[in-house]
């Protein structure tokens, strides 16, 4: 065991509801200064409920406590590298939480007349011009809330496009490397989901591709660098072939951590593509959201972006609806505002030169990480990556351990377990994302980590076999909790249904980026 | 750079360990011919110091110092220190979707405190761990509605949220789900029941409703879910106001609620990130879509929460997921969870007594457009001036007036929507309904 991880204490907890005793409370009200009125006389008596039933009773501290006790049972990026493939967990900077609770901000309502909201569409308008430059794309919409959201923003735009022209088309087609979102989306967008299989380097095959593609294909969802971590050289001649036909290439910028200020989707044929603002622009990940997911596209498909849209008029900006052929709101409001400022301050404290310099440690700290491993894992793609690498766990797998096992194993020694089992083209994949906030130290202790974990699957497999040993809770039965699902607390006993076999498919402990 | 950790001694040893010259050579697999052979056209970076100020300025530009009387939807509602204060503590704030249960426990017994008042609070039986907002959780409910009743027609109120309503017909078009609205009483603002029972019909997937509406007028749910149900539709409950449900009955005849969490100390934030939640009755648990934390034991008996039932989501199912979402909005649900502990069971009630007489005082001393009983906003009807120009007399005071309607709803005229809260001051409310009667 290295020194990166120690045992320390952390305090049970128990569930709020049982820390509850009736009459406390963790709150005050200013005395009216009008008079009470009675609701059952306001809004009728069969209107009117009495108390939760079960909602707690508890003090200030007692929830200062409360939460702060939880919070000590998390892994965080504050306290350590965070190496989920795909999903880009870097520093989150703490000015950008700052400057987004300036009041003038965090409580400036979307209704309030434009000329008082100038402020805010301000950082709307600059963070399009700078997605934009970095894209290479035309036009862009922040209003989809999430990565997923834009996902689905984009595959609408590009089925206006074909109505326009009078077919939407019929299918989508998605690499078999592909995100789970990237189907989903297609079939929430009336596509059928054509898998496109990658060629023996997990790369788009133009043969593949081009015998795939036909006046039926509405577009390819393809992911650049892909889920290998690995550029599509021939991205430009796949965006010929669908461009031949009349289809779009929609990018997922899932990766695009490996891009910024090195190559943009724009100019290597790209139509349309979302972005991670929670990825690439540092947004802090909360736990799950919120993210930001803006879409950019280029200018054949921005007379379909979702309305309203800003637009300058004089030295003013202003909304607008004026657009006749959008697809309409993909969200009430303007998006996840409080997210674009965090993502705007992002840019501007990096600016150009050191939003390239960035993407250059991100795709060092990761071609550092798969030269130092490569003796003791298999590389089932062996080239160059760019900000991430994906291994496999042929090797340990012999042995009787995988992927999943080494990923737990990796907790004990201090550190958040990679992307477990995908991509799916790669059996038993550890899928290795540093980013570039990484310093060599912390680098290195990984590296240490996952060497002396490969030295214990030869030399006593059982110690990673039965991992973690060190945290709080250990294997934690997943499918007891899928076949008698128990999401909230009641007073009694839980009496759970009984589930059906289908719900214990994809129970194991596997994660997916998102 | 601050931001990145490394000195150039340290960049040189580890290219030399990837055996590399340069940096450049890392990008050799870029074609030459797609990389962008110039700097990005954006300013070079600038200090922290620099960024504070410029952000600060951008603050100063909006509407600052001014009383408000906006809600359609966001709602100024105090917002306890408390709640920052934990939403700011990395373990939180920087962590992932708690896949790896074994150290996200922190995470997922906050995820599973805010499933269970979210249950108690709408009276459902089982809440996801949010959605992304209210906006996009009612197509959620509408495309769910649709998978257990395999019945496309979605039936909407006039009455519910119009921007809302527009959410849901981009979701609902190109999946063939017709939606079509149902019309509200001009005298009392609450749904029309004749339109809405004219028509429903077999083919009718859901009846989706906002209470209190958007009008502020508080629904009869029990009714609309008669009628629906008498055609084998499941009904669909929305709200805008959290708040309003620490003093209304829940929707107890609702099959779905799908609602926005903003009042739960989230800040307005020129209209997000906020959260949304669904929740439903045990037996259609199965068709939620979103994230969904359960209790469970690990290896040594130890209570354990850990993501459930995941069989549903995208990760899983690829293209037959009940949805293509996959984070939660677990950030601010977990604001929401704070404020719903500090204020708890007595609190919540007397903050909503707290609105409700507010808004009360407020509708005795102007016109109010429908006799319907009302939270905390209401339809004001202009007599004399022109809305707009109503407003423009009260921005010189300070005070930011009422919504004008007559974009979204020709038929009201000249109306504006107008909004108190516990925040809303009586000096600042004499002075609005004093020019407004002007």
């Amino acid at each position: 065991m290295t020194q990166n991880a120690r045992q320390h204490l952390t305090r049970n907890e128990e569930l709020i509801f049982e820390r509850s005793s009736p009459g406390k409370n963790g709150y005050q009200l200013p005395e009216l200064d009008v008079p009470e009125i009675d609701p059952a006389r306001a809004l009728g008596e069969e209107r009117v409920r009495g108390g939760i039933e079960g909602f707690p009773e508890v003090s200030e501290v007692e929830v200062i406590r409360h939460f702060t006790r939880l919070s000590t049972w998390n892994y965080a990026i504050d306290l350590g590298l965070y190496p989920l493939g795909s999903c880009t967990m870097k520093y989150n900077p703490r000015i950008n939480e700052a400057v987004a609770r300036y009041d003038g901000l965090a409580w400036a309502h979307p209704y309030q007349p434009q000329e008082l909201s100038q402020g805010a569409m301000e950082v709307i308008a600059r963070l399009e011009d700078a997605l934009c430059e970095i894209s290479g794309l035309d036009a862009i919409t922040l209003q989809p809330a999430a990565g997923a959201h834009g996902e689905l923003t984009g595959i609408l735009l590009v089925r206006a496009f074909h109505q326009a022209r009078g077919n939407p088309r019929k299918h989508i087609l998605v690499p078999d490397s592909a995100h789970g979102t990237n189907p989903a989306t297609a079939g929430i967008a009336g596509y059928e989901v054509r898998n496109l299989k990658s060629n023996d380097q997990g790369m788009i095959d133009l043969e593949e591709l081009a015998h795939a593609v036909n006046e039926d294909t509405a577009a390819l969802m393809v992911t650049n660098p892909n889920t290998l971590g690995v550029f599509e050289e021939n991205i430009a001649k796949a965006a010929d072939i669908l461009h031949a036909k009349g289809a779009m290439v929609y990018m997922d910028g899932a990766n695009m951590n490996a891009l910024v200020g090195i190559a943009r989707p724009g100019d290597f044929g790209v139509d349309v593509m979302h972005i991670n603002l929670h990825k690439t622009f540092s947004t802090p990940h909360g736990g799950g959201g919120p993210g930001g997911g803006p879409v950019a596209v280029r200018s054949h498909l921005a007379p379909y972006l979702p309305i309203p849209r800003l637009r300058r008029a004089g030295d003013k900006l202003e909304w607008s609806s004026d657009f006749p052929e959008s697809i309409g709101r993909v969200r009430a409001f303007y998006g996840n505002f409080g997210v674009l400022v965090r993502a705007l301050a992002y840019i501007l404290a990096h600016g150009g030169p050191d939003l390239r310099n960035a993407t250059v440690d991100a795709v060092l700290n990761a071609n550092y990480i798969r030269h130092r491993l490569r003796p003791y894992f298999d590389l089932p793609y062996d080239r160059p990556n760019m900000h991430e690498v994906v291994f496999s766990d042929a090797r340990q797998a012999a042995k009787g351990v995988r992927t999943g096992e080494i990923a737990k194993r990796l907790i004990d020694y201090g550190y958040h377990p990679y992307t477990v089992s995908f991509p799916l083209i790669v059996h038993g994949a550890l899928m290795i994302e540093p980013t570039e906030t990484e310093s060599k130290l912390e680098l290195d202790g990984f590296i240490d980590a996952m060497i002396a974990i490969a030295h214990e699957v030869e030399n006593e497999p059982q110690t990673v076999l039965k991992a973690p040993h060190r945290t709080r809770v250990s294997r934690v039965d997943e499918v007891t909790a899928a076949r008698r699902p128990v999401v909230r607390w009641t007073p009694e006993a839980n009496i759970a249904p009984q589930t059906t076999a289908a719900d214990l498919v994809g129970a194991a402990n596997v994660q997916r980026p998102e | 750079m601050r931001y990145l950790p490394k000195s150039d001694a340290e960049r040189r040893e580890m290219l030399g360990a990837c055996g590399l010259a340069s940096a450049d050579e890392l990008f050799e697999q870029v074609p030459p011919d797609l990389r962008l052979n110039r700097p990005l056209a954006l300013a070079p970076g600038i200090s922290e110091y620099e960024i504070a100020d410029y952000f600060k300025m951008l603050a100063q530009k909006n509407a600052n110092g001014y009383a408000s009387f906006l809600g359609a939807g966001v709602y100024n509602h105090y917002r306890p220190v408390v709640v920052d204060t934990i939403v700011s503590r990395g373990e939180f704030l920087t962590s992932y979707t708690p896949y790896q249960s074994e150290i996200s426990q922190g995470t997922l017994q906050a995820i599973f405190e805010f499933q269970t008042m979210i249950c108690q609070l709408t009276g459902m039986d089982v809440a996801n761990a949010s959605m992304y907002d209210g906006s996009t959780a009612v197509p959620e409910a509408a495309m769910m509605a649709v998978r257990i009743t395999r019945k496309h027609r979605i039936l909407v109120a006039r009455s519910m949220h119009p921007e809302y309503r527009e959410v849901l017909r981009t979701y609902a078009r190109d999946q063939s789900l017709p939606v079509e609205e149902f019309g509200y009483d001009a005298e009392s603002g609450q749904i029309e029941l004749a339109d809405l029972e004219r028509k429903l019909d077999d083919q009718t997937a859901c009846v989706i409703l906002q209470s209190p509406n958007f009008f502020g007028v508080v629904e009869d749910t029990g009714a609309v879910a008669d009628l629906a149900r008498a055609k084998g539709a499941l009904t669909v409950y929305t709200f805008a106001e959290a708040v309003s449900l620490g003093i209304l009955e829940p929707p107890r005849d609702a099959d779905i609620v799908a609602g926005e969490l903003q009042s739960f100390a989230i800040p307005p934030s020129y209209g997000g990130p906020f959260a949304g939640i669904l929740a439903t009755r045990e037996k259609y648990m199965r068709q939620l879509p979103g994230r969904l934390v359960g209790e469970t034991t690990d290896v040594n008996g130890h209570r354990a929460f850990c993501l459930t039932l995941a069989t549903r989501e995208q990760h899983i199912r690829r293209e037959k997921a009940t949805s293509n979402i996959c984070t939660n909005q677990a950030l601010v649900a977990l604001m929401a969870t704070v404020f719903m502990e500090l204020y708890g069971k007595q609190g919540l009630r007397e903050l909503a007594i707290q609105n409700l007489s507010k808004a009360h005082y407020l509708g005795a001393k102007l016109e109010r457009r429908f006799s319907g009983p009302y939270f905390n906003e209401f339809v004001a009807q202009g007599n004399g001036a022109p809305v707009a120009d109503v407003n423009r007399k009260l921005l010189e005071r300070k005070i930011i007036g009422g919504l004008p309607l007559r974009e979204w709803y020709p038929e009201l005229g000249n109306a504006a929507l107008v909004c108190a809260t516990e925040m809303t001051k009586r000096a600042d409310m004499d002075t609005l309904a004093e020019v407004f009667e002007a």
